[in-house]
């Protein structure tokens, strides 16, 4: 695996880092396009299944983020990747976590929540898009996207099972 | 690392949480949930360990949905921070990551050697499509307190417009997003 690969990856992330508002699952369109479409480090069926792999291992919603960096340049690169992403906001977050403390009822502080809020939801609601194109290519991929949205939204089952379920009918050949 | 504030003053001071207690305490929380943890952190934090109160969590948590980067990264830096600075946050982010990170890449090498295998592949292109029902229907979730105010259906919705149909740069979504937002919040408030 050649260096400058790793560089390469860590200076993506990197900047990601601090893009990252409303967190991982919102700059999933970001990494798709940046990692697919102009640095051509895989296909976007490989996307789609790099993200439906982090769904099926336990832990936060970054873990897309090794993946990707593991299909790049493998385990270092998978490492690598992570870092880059948690570093520079990590290091933002640590410097800015007192003075959020000191301005509690500041009408500043409350509008620029209000503020946010709605840039999150939107970021999100282009991620599930973004996927659901990647991945849906049949009636059938539609229809499990769909019958997973109902169920996590009208039901309690844990989304675990629907992931499964989605495997056991892919490997059936129905999807 | 607990300067004295007026808040701090008014809350009991927390009983001392060692550096081991934060990376153990965090590589629980990794190991907890499938797809986000958070429910699982604030079961540990507040409840289990009572590390912090609701309120303070709840406070906590609103600056790690705010700022860029990981939300429950964000978390453990800031609560590794309160109790032991710079050393704290390493130990909880590190107990946070560690294991996801050893699970995910023994996941991904072992897709590897069966990824060639048709049924293998069709698993995972169902598993995609499930997936994506997921982050829909967590966005469905978020939305819920937006949908109250005019204002902030339309940012919603032009955020989602430019990244999903114009494919725009996120960067320059979040440069005009941003503000804009802001400065309707600022004229609209309470």
């Amino acid at each position: 695996m050649s260096s400058a690969v790793l560089w390469e990856l860590a200076g993506q992330f990197f900047v990601l880092s601090l893009l990252s508002i409303g967190g991982a699952n919102a700059v999933i369109p970001e990494i798709q396009l940046r990692v697919v479409e102009t640095k051509h480090w895989m296909t976007d069926a490989d996307f789609a299944q790099l993200f439906a792999l982090s769904q099926a291992a336990p832990g936060p919603n970054v873990l897309i983020v090794s993946l990707v960096g593991w299909k790049v340049a493998g385990v270092l690169g998978g490492v690598l990747a992570m870092v880059a992403m948690s570093g520079p906001s990590s290091m933002l977050t640590y410097a800015v976590a007192h003075a959020w403390e000191r301005f509690r009822d500041a009408p500043w502080r409350i509008a620029v929540q209000r503020a946010i809020a709605p840039v999150t939801v939107g970021l999100i609601l282009a991620s599930g898009y973004v996927l659901t194109r990647t991945a849906d290519h049949t009636w059938g991929a539609y229809a499990v996207t769909a019958a997973t949205l109902l169920v996590v939204l009208r039901t309690t089952v844990h989304p675990l099972w629907m992931l499964g379920a989605a495997a056991l009918l892919g490997a059936l050949g129905w999807v | 690392m607990n300067e004295p504030s007026p808040e701090s003053a008014a809350t009991p001071p927390a009983a001392p949480v060692s550096i081991g207690a934060l990376f153990f305490g965090f590589l629980k929380v990794g190991l907890s949930g499938f797809g986000g943890v958070m429910p699982f952190a604030r079961r540990m934090i507040v409840e289990e360990r009572r590390w912090l109160t609701e309120a303070e969590f709840l406070d906590v948590l609103s600056l790690s949905q705010f700022l860029p980067g990981p939300n429950i990264v964000n978390v453990s830096v800031i609560i590794g921070r309160r109790f032991h600075g710079p050393s704290g946050s390493v130990a909880a982010a590190a107990g946070l990551m560690l294991m996801p990170l050893v699970i995910v890449l023994v996941l991904a090498t072992v897709y590897a050697q069966y990824a060639q295998l048709p049924a293998v592949r069709n698993a995972l292109a169902g598993m995609s499509a499930s997936a994506s029902g997921l982050i829909v229907a967590t966005a469905i979730k978020l939305a819920r307190p937006v949908r109250g105010s005019i204002w902030q259906i339309a940012v919603c919705a032009a955020v989602f417009a430019a990244i999903a149909l114009g494919r725009v740069s996120l960067l320059w979504v979040l440069l005009v997003a941003c503000p804009l937002s802001f400065a309707l919040a600022w004229r609209t408030r309470r």
